[in-house]
């Protein structure tokens, strides 16, 4: 392979990676001619695309359906108060314009998904996965050992981080390997439920950043059959040995899923379920009326101690969903009941396992405090 | 005669919010039946209804995956880390996804 020359402007620019002996100008040259995709242009992707983008990697691609709103900005570092309401990929696109004007940037306004995954991944030379679901999650890693690309993986959750490449064609692993199955929706919370250390994400996604380096160029030892973890806490790194499972259904001696999957019904998301049942939902207007009248219901908040001192909504009381199986002898199942949490997903499954235990008159209140700011009361802080 | 069992972020909940427990040492099954005594909570969390641990639930003594040692029946020997590993999906944190 002939690799492409750089401009004396483009010398100057990379001059401190020139002089390491280890990375010279070949190794430049190969980072210029290298490809990433991101999947997700967030927490992960911010400093991962800053810093390849930095690096003179020559082509990004950076796929992302959302955009950015305040609460991304206390770790999305790429992201500004400037570039609040736009799409990710057209705000992460300017920024790395700035940045590094020698590099190509490919935008994909979309959601990855089993139709579309190998058009994306196929032009790249590596995938880094920085997405916050199980399914897309799983699908990332099928195409990828489908494909045979490299997959720089990196996962954050609160105060704690994974990172390792999965890599089969280099003799690793794969996803499937290390977690055969996903968790059941509900037991595992994500970021948005569990909050996250904002400089979290900047120290799992440059890790991820130097591994894509280092695969582009082959300098130094990737990442592979080992899992990285840290804990910002006690401020810990630690490393977990990753074998391949030779009986993996992907990745295995004898394969047995071959091409992609529905992932999200593999990932126990079904179209029933994340179906609102309209006789359980009620809506903030409805509710609103329902809290006024001679009648109201009890108020169930189903959040956690610190998330009801930012806000709550009057004469609410609070029992998190995770004590709610413990503590349900506090409540009357003879009452009617409103139970709520901040987006309406965790009050959903406190309202299922409500009515599981005998609880017939409880109601969800639909989008939770977010709809209920934006419809009811707008002087509740959304968060 | 004692082993650390580290109990992940996402478990602490579960465990009285230890980061860590001690127990006495013996096998991993023997372990982790002493570790969900003290926090029952856990157990759900750790195990399926047959049962069996889950299987986004890793359990690994010192760096080594008990799955690719012998299973429950590996012994832990004193002063040894036992780590419960599970499965975090965590990265764009996307107002969509909650």
């Amino acid at each position: 392979m002939v690799l492409s020359s750089l401009s004396n402007e483009e010398i100057r620019r990379y001059s401190r990676h020139l002089i390491l002996p280890e990375f010279g100008m070949e190794g430049q040259r190969k980072l210029k001619q290298g490809s990433v995709l991101l999947i997700g242009t967030g927490g992960l992707g911010s400093p991962l695309a800053l810093y390849l983008a930095a690096a003179g990697v020559g082509h990004i691609g950076l796929v992302d359906f959302d955009i950015v709103d305040e609460s991304n900005l206390q770790r999305q570092i790429i992201h500004g108060t400037s570039t609040l309401g736009i799409r990710k990929t057209e705000s992460a696109k300017m920024r790395l314009r700035d940045l590094n004007p020698h590099i190509d940037i490919a935008t994909y306004e979309t959601h990855i998904s089993s139709e579309n995954a190998f058009d994306l991944m196929r032009p790249y030379d590596v995938i880094v996965d920085g997405t916050d679901n199980f399914p897309t999650r799983y699908l990332t890693n099928d195409a990828c050992v489908m494909l045979g690309k490299p997959n720089v993986y990196g996962s954050i959750f609160r105060f704690e981080g994974q990172a390792t490449v999965f890599s089969p064609k280099h003799g690793g692993p794969c996803y499937r390997c290390l977690y055969p199955e996903p968790p059941p929706p509900g037991l595992v919370p994500s970021c948005a439920e569990g909050g996250v250390l904002g400089v979290l994400p900047g120290v799992i996604g440059t890790i991820q950043a130097t591994e894509a380096i280092k695969l582009l160029t082959g300098i130094g030892e990737p990442l592979i059959g080992r899992l990285l973890l840290y804990d910002a806490l006690a401020l810990r790194f630690r490393e977990l040995k990753l074998r391949r499972n030779p009986d993996c259904p992907v990745c295995g001696d004898h394969p047995t899923v071959t091409e992609l999957i529905d992932y999200q019904q593999f990932c126990g998301i079904s179209p029933e379920e994340s179906y609102r049942d309209s006789t359980i939902e009620i809506t903030p207007r409805e509710a609103a009326e329902w809290l006024q009248s001679d009648h109201p219901p009890f108020l169930l908040d189903v959040r956690e101690a610190n998330e009801w001192d930012i806000c709550h909504l009057p004469g609410a009381v609070r029992i998190s969903v995770n004590e709610l199986a413990e503590r349900m002898n506090e409540l009357d199942s003879a009452v009617e009941m409103l139970v709520y949490c901040r987006s309406g997903v965790r009050s959903a499954r406190a309202v299922d396992l409500l009515r599981q235990a005998g609880f017939r008159k409880v109601k969800n209140l639909a989008g939770g405090i977010l709809r209920w700011a934006d419809e009811v009361d707008p002087s509740v802080p959304k968060y | 005669m004692a082993v650390t069992v580290t109990i992940p972020t996402a478990l602490r909940q579960y465990a009285g919010g230890n980061a860590s427990v001690t127990l006495a040492a013996g096998s991993v099954g023997q372990i982790l039946a002493a570790l969900t005594e003290q926090h029952p909570q856990l157990g759900k969390h750790l195990y399926n209804e047959q049962g069996a641990l889950r299987s986004f639930v890793n359990i690994y003594v010192g760096d080594e995956d008990i799955r690719h040692l012998q299973g429950i029946e590996t012994p832990v020997p004193d002063g040894e880390t036992v780590s419960i590993i599970p499965a975090i999906a965590g990265g764009a944190g996307s107002i969509h996804s909650w």
